[in-house]
C-alpha cells in the first residue's frame, strides 16, 4: 500500500482516512506506528540500532561519494549536468512524429488496433450520451435523486436532485451530460482494468510485486505529461481523453482489489476450504463477498480520480464542462469558469456520497429487505425514471428549459475585480498581492532556483540518494537517484531545477500553513465544522478556475502558479493532519495530562510524534499534489518544464512535449521516493 | 419507449462492436461523439485560445444554427493541433489561420485530407507594443535601438536584472528569443503561457500606468481598451524570411503581415452541403472582429450574445455568405 492516493474530492476526508485505515491495517501500518513510538520515548535499543543503521547508511554514501565524486569531476568538470552525458531525443522523437501522422491512416498497427479502441470509445460514449439525452433532464435528475435514494439514503437522495437541478440552472446541462458520459465509460473501463489487475495482484504474489512499482508509477505520473503521446496516438478528442484518464484512475481500484483480496479474514478462508470449496468457488463465494468494501472504496476513488482529470482532458478535446472552464480561462472569465467548474464539484459530491454511503452499508448485512424486495426497488427505481422522462417528453423539453437559468458569471466577475482592485497593491501594513508576489520570487524561489541551478549535478544526486536511504531502503534511493539522473541525460537539468525549486517553495509554504491550520482544526471541532465545506470546494474545484485570479493577484510568473498549487494542496494537509492527531490514542493523552502537560507540550511531545505517520502521508500527498498545479502553471508563465510541456502540447512538437512529460515524471517519482519513509515495510508485503 | 429503444440499439451497438472487431477501423473517420444526436446535422468547428478566433467561430455558430438550422459543437484546440484534428475529421473547419507552411504541405498538397477555405478577409500583424502613454512621455522608445535605454523600466521580478519582454500562449508563432539575441538587447522573453494570463498581465499594468513591452498581435480588441504604440523593429525583408526558415536561431527582423486563412476538412468540404459553402463564403474585417471579440472579452457577453448583437446589426454583410 503506497502512501500516494491522490485524491481531489469532497468527503475525502473520510475516503482518505479510510484509505489510511487500510494502509495502516495491514502489519505495515503498525510499524511505523512503533517507530513512531520509540522516537517518542527516545531510548531503548531500537532507537539506537536505527540510529546506528543512520550512520552506517551516511558513512557507505559518503565512501561512495569519496571516490566517484572526484572521478566525475575530473571527468566533466562543469557545475551543471554535463553536456557529455546527454541524449538528444529530438531528431528521433520528431521522427517518430512524423511516422505516426503519415501512417495514422494506413499502418496496420492502427487499423487493426488502436483504431478499435478509439472505435469503441466513441461509440460507447455516444450511447451513454444519447441515451442521457433521451432521457431528458426529468429522466436523468429523477434517476440519479432514486437511485441515490436506493443505494445510499433519503439525505444523498436530496442533495443528488438540487446538485442535477443545479447543473441545470447554471445553464450547463448539455455540457454536464457529456461530461457524464465520458466519465461513465471512463469509470467503466478503469474499474474493469483496476480489478482485473487488483485480482492477480491480490492471487498472485509476484504479480503483486511485479505490479506495485507500475501503479506507484501511474499515480505520481502528472496527467498533464502524458497528453501528447495520447494525443499524437489518438488525435484530438474523446477516445484520447478517455485513456488518460484511465491512465489515471485505474491504479485505486487496483491497490484496493489487491489490499481486500489479501486482507480476508484467514479464518473464514480456511473454514470455506475445509467444506471442499475450489479455489474459484473460494474467491468468489467468501474472498469477493469479503473484500466489497475495498472494492467500492476503490470505485470510490476512481470516479474522484476520473472527475479530477475532466478540465484537463478537455484541453485535448474530451469536450463537455471541462471544455467549458478552459473556454472560459481563454476569455480571462472566472464567473464562467465558476459556472462550469460548480457542476464539476456537485457531480463529485454527488458521485462521492452515493458511492461512500454504498460502501458503508456494504460491510453490514442488512436485515429487512430479502433480495425479491431488492429487485422490486429496483424496477421501481427504473419505472419511475421512465415516467419522469416521458412526462418531461410530453411536455416538450428534453434539454434544461431556456429561461430557467441563473446567471452567476457577472457577480462573480464584479467579485473578483473588486478584490483584484483593493488587494493587489498599497494596502496598509501589510502591503498588496503584488509586493507579496515580488518578495515570494526575490526572497525565496530565486534563491531556491540559483542555489539548486548553482549546485554540481553530482551533489544533487548525492543529496537525493542520501535522503531517499535515509528514509527507505536502498532500493528506493536508486530509484530517486536514477530518476533524477534521467533528467540529466535528457538535457532537461537546468528547467527541472527551476520546477524543483519552485515545488519545494510552494511545498514548504503549503505545509506549514497546513499544519497549523490542521493542528487548530483538530484543537477545535468548531473550526473543523466551517473548514470542511471550504476545504470541499478546494479540493474538487479544477485546477484551471483557480488560473485566472491568481494571474489578476499575483501577476504572471511562478508566484500564481504556487498559489495555486497552495490552495489546491492545502486542503489534503490539512485534512490528513486532522485526522492524524485526532486519532491518537486517547490513553496516551490522558496520561500525559494527569503527569500536567501543558496542551502545548501535549500537542509537541504525544500528539505530532505518535501522529507521525499521518504527517508523512500528508508530505507525500502535499508533494504529489503541487507538483500537479506547479507544471500546469506553465499556462499562467511558471515556465521551465510546465511550458515546455504546453509548447509541446500547442505546436504538436513531441520532441519538447515528451522529454519535458518524462522529466516531470522523473521528478514526480525522486520526490515520492524521498517523501514516502514507508517502503521498507512493503516487504512483509501488505 | 423511444427510450428503451435506444437504450437497446446502444447496447447492440457497443456488443456489435466488441464482437465483431476484426475489420479495419479507420480513425480518420470517427466523428465526435457528441455530433448528430438526435439527428439534427452537426457541424464541429475548432476554437483556438484567442478571442479573435472565438469571434469568428461564435458568429458563424450563431449563423449555422439560426439560418441553416445546424448544430454545431465547438473544441478548443490550438492551430497545430487543429490541423491534425482537421485531417482526421475530428473538427470541420479552421477558421483562423496564422500561417503554417509546413502542415500545409503536409495535409493540402500531399495527403489531400485538408481542403483551403480562403481568405478570413482579416490580415494579421505580430509585432512588439509598448502602452500608448509610455509612448507618449518617451516617444523614442517606439524605435528597437532605444530599447535597451529603457530595459530597468521593463524590469519585473520574473525578467532576472533585465527588462521583461512579455510573451503569449506557447501556441503563438514567434521569433523573440532570436530577436532579443541578434539584435543585443537587454531584454528577458518572459512566457506568460496563455493568452488569458497576458491579457490580464497587460490590464494589471495599465491600471497602475506601468511601462511594459508586450509581444502583441493586430486584430485584438484589447487595443480599444489599453491603446498601445507598435515599437519599430528591424524592416521584414524575403531574404530574412528565408534564413529564419532555415535555422529560426538567426531571424532579426520584424514580422511579416499575414492574411488570415479558412481551412475545412476535405470531406467535409466536398460534402458539407450549405453549412461547408457558408464557411467558403464567410469572410470579413478586422473591425467587425474586433466589435464581437471585445463584446465578448470585455463587456462579458457570452459569444452567443455578442454573435447575437452583431448579427441583428449587420444583416446585409452576411446575408451575401448563405
Amino acid at each position: 500500500m503506497s502512501a500516494v492516493t491522490t485524491t481531489s474530492a469532497p468527503g475525502t476526508g473520510k475516503a482518505k482516512s479510510r484509505t489510511g485505515a487500510a494502509g495502516a491495517a495491514g502489519s505495515t501500518g503498525r510499524k511505523t506506528a512503533d517507530s513512531a513510538t520509540s522516537h517518542a520515548h527516545r531510548r531503548g535499543p531500537a532507537a539506537a540500532l536505527a540510529r546506528h543503521r543512520t550512520l552506517a547508511k551516511l558513512l557507505t554514501l559518503a565512501a561512495l561519494a569519496a571516490v566517484l565524486v572526484p572521478l566525475a569531476h575530473a571527468r566533466w568538470a562543469s557545475g551543471s549536468w554535463p553536456e557529455a552525458l546527454t541524449v538528444d531525443l529530438a531528431q528521433p522523437l520528431g521522427d517518430a512524429n512524423t511516422w505516426i501522422i503519415d501512417n495514422r491512416d494506413s499502418h496496420p498497427v492502427f487499423l487493426y488496433f488502436f483504431g478499435h479502441i478509439s472505435n469503441g470509445i466513441i461509440i460507447s460514449v455516444r450511447a451513454v450520451y444519447v441515451t442521457l439525452l433521451a432521457l431528458g433532464w426529468a429522466g436523468v435528475t429523477a434517476a440519479a435523486t432514486l437511485l441515490s435514494w436506493r443505494v445510499a439514503g433519503p439525505r444523498v437522495a436530496a442533495t443528488a436532485g438540487v446538485s442535477f437541478a443545479v447543473c441545470g440552472l447554471l445553464g450547463m446541462w448539455v455540457p454536464t451530460m457529456q461530461t457524464l458520459a465520458l466519465m461513465a465509460v471512463a469509470v467503466t473501463v478503469s474499474v474493469v482494468i483496476g480489478a482485473l489487475l487488483g485480482l492477480a495482484a491480490g492471487l498472485s504474489d509476484r504479480t503483486h510485486r511485479a505490479l506495485r512499482p507500475v501503479l506507484d508509477t501511474m499515480q505520481v505520473l502528472p496527467a498533464f505529461a502524458y497528453l501528447l503521446p495520447v494525443v499524437l496516438v489518438f488525435g484530438i478528442g474523446v477516445p484520447g481523453a478517455v485513456l488518460a484518464t484511465v491512465v489515471y484512475a485505474a491504479p485505486p481500484m487496483a491497490r484496493l482489489t489487491a489490499l481486500g483480496l489479501r486482507g480476508a479474514d484467514a479464518g473464514v478462508l480456511e473454514a470455506v476450504s475445509s467444506l471442499g470449496a475450489t479455489g474459484r468457488q473460494r474467491l468468489l463465494s467468501a474472498r469477493l463477498p469479503l473484500a466489497r468494501r475495498e472494492l467500492l472504496l476503490g470505485l470510490n476513488q476512481t470516479i474522484m480520480m476520473a472527475l479530477s482529470m475532466a478540465v484537463i482532458a478537455s484541453m485535448i478535446g474530451g469536450g463537455g464542462l471541462g471544455d467549458r472552464v478552459y473556454q472560459a480561462l481563454s476569455t480571462v472569465d472566472v464567473g464562467k469558469a465558476l459556472a462550469a467548474g460548480i457542476p464539476i464539484v456537485l457531480l463529485a459530491v454527488v458521485l462521492d456520497r452515493t458511492t461512500a454511503a454504498a460502501g458503508e452499508r456494504a460491510g453490514a448485512e442488512r436485515g429487512g429487505p430479502t433480495w425479491a424486495r431488492g429487485w422490486r426497488a429496483w424496477t421501481g427505481v427504473a419505472a419511475l425514471t421512465a415516467a419522469a422522462a416521458l412526462a418531461a417528453r410530453a411536455l416538450s423539453s428534453l434539454t434544461w428549459p431556456e429561461g430557467w437559468t441563473l446567471a452567476i458569471a457577472e457577480p462573480v466577475n464584479d467579485a473578483k475585480e473588486w478584490m483584484v482592485d483593493h488587494l493587489y497593491s498599497g494596502v496598509p501594513v501589510v502591503g498588496g498581492t503584488a509586493d507579496w508576489a515580488a518578495a515570494y520570487v526575490r526572497w525565496v524561489l530565486d534563491p531556491l532556483r540559483d542555489g539548486l541551478q548553482g549546485l554540481p549535478w553530482w551533489a544533487v544526486l548525492l543529496a537525493v540518494a542520501t535522503l531517499a536511504w535515509l528514509i527507505g531502503t536502498w532500493g528506493t534511493a536508486l530509484t530517486a537517484t536514477l530518476a533524477m539522473a534521467a533528467i540529466g541525460v535528457l538535457g532537461v537539468w537546468e528547467p527541472s531545477m527551476d520546477t524543483l525549486s519552485q515545488v519545494l517553495a510552494a511545498l514548504a509554504v503549503t505545509l506549514v500553513l497546513g499544519f497549523t491550520i490542521g493542528v487548530a482544526a483538530a484543537r477545535s471541532p468548531r473550526l473543523e465544522r466551517l473548514l470542511r465545506p471550504v476545504l470541499d470546494v478546494c479540493q474538487t474545484m479544477p485546477q484551471f478556475v483557480y488560473l485566472i485570479p491568481v494571474v489578476a493577484l499575483f501577476g504572471v510568473g511562478r508566484a500564481p502558479a504556487a498559489a495555486a498549487a497552495i490552495v489546491y494542496a492545502l486542503p489534503a494537509v490539512i485534512r490528513i493532519t486532522t485526522q492524524g492527531l485526532r486519532q491518537v490514542d486517547p490513553a496516551a493523552l490522558e496520561s500525559a495530562r494527569s503527569l500536567g502537560a501543558t496542551r502545548n507540550q501535549q500537542l509537541w511531545q504525544v500528539q505530532l510524534p505518535l501522529a507521525r505517520p499521518a504527517l508523512l502521508l500528508a508530505v507525500n500527498q502535499a508533494v504529489v499534489l503541487v507538483l500537479a498545479v506547479v507544471i500546469i502553471g506553465g499556462l499562467v508563465g511558471s515556465g521551465a518544464l510546465g511550458y515546455d510541456v504546453v509548447f509541446g502540447l500547442a505546436q504538436g512538437d513531441l520532441a519538447t512535449g515528451l522529454v519535458a512529460g518524462t522529466a516531470i515524471v522523473c521528478l514526480g517519482l525522486m520526490l515520492d521516493r524521498v517523501t514516502q519513509p514507508t517502503a521498507r515495510r512493503d516487504r512483509k508485503g501488505a | 419507449m423511444t427510450t428503451r429503444t435506444k437504450l437497446a440499439a446502444a447496447a447492440a451497438g457497443v456488443l456489435a462492436v466488441t464482437l465483431t472487431g476484426c475489420g479495419a477501423a479507420d480513425m480518420t473517420q470517427q466523428t465526435s461523439p457528441y455530433a448528430n444526436v438526435d439527428g439534427a446535422k452537426t457541424v464541429t468547428l475548432s476554437v483556438q485560445s484567442w478571442v479573435g478566433a472565438q469571434a469568428n467561430v461564435a458568429v458563424a455558430q450563431y449563423l449555422l444554427e439560426h439560418e441553416l438550422d445546424y448544430r454545431v459543437d465547438t473544441v478548443q484546440v490550438d492551430e497545430v493541433p487543429a490541423w491534425d484534428a482537421l485531417s482526421q475529421g475530428r473538427v470541420d473547419a479552421l477558421l483562423e489561420d496564422w500561417g503554417h507552411p509546413e502542415q500545409e504541405q503536409r495535409y493540402v498538397q500531399d495527403k489531400k485530407t485538408i481542403a483551403r477555405g480562403g481568405d478570413l478577409g482579416v490580415t494579421g500583424h505580430i509585432g512588439w507594443y509598448v502602452p500608448k502613454y509610455f509612448a507618449d512621455a518617451h516617444p523614442d522608445v517606439t524605435d528597437w535601438k532605444n530599447l535597451n535605454k529603457y530595459a530597468d523600466e521593463f524590469r519585473t521580478p520574473e525578467s532576472g536584472g533585465k527588462g521583461q519582454l512579455l510573451d503569449g500562449s506557447p501556441s503563438y508563432i514567434t521569433n523573440d528569443k532570436a530577436l532579443v539575441n541578434n539584435l543585443d538587447l537587454d531584454l528577458q522573453v518572459v512566457f506568460a503561457g496563455s493568452e488569458a494570463a497576458q491579457i490580464t498581465q497587460i490590464k494589471q499594468f495599465a491600471k497602475e500606468k506601468k511601462p511594459f513591452l508586450t509581444y502583441w498581435y493586430e486584430p485584438q480588441w484589447l487595443f480599444n481598451e489599453v491603446p498601445m504604440v507598435e515599437v519599430k523593429l528591424p524592416k521584414y525583408t524575403d531574404a530574412c524570411a528565408e534564413k529564419g526558415a532555415a535555422d529560426p536561431k538567426t531571424v532579426d527582423c520584424a514580422y511579416p503581415t499575414t492574411p488570415l486563412q479558412k481551412y475545412l476538412n476535405a470531406d467535409f468540404a466536398k460534402e458539407g452541403g450549405k453549412a461547408a459553402e457558408f464557411l467558403k463564403r464567410f469572410r470579413w474585417t478586422k473591425e467587425m472582429q474586433n466589435e464581437v471579440s471585445e463584446l465578448i472579452a470585455s463587456k462579458g457577453l457570452t459569444p452567443e450574445e455578442a454573435a447575437e448583437r452583431w448579427v441583428k446589426d449587420n444583416r446585409e454583410v452576411w446575408r451575401a455568405w448563405l
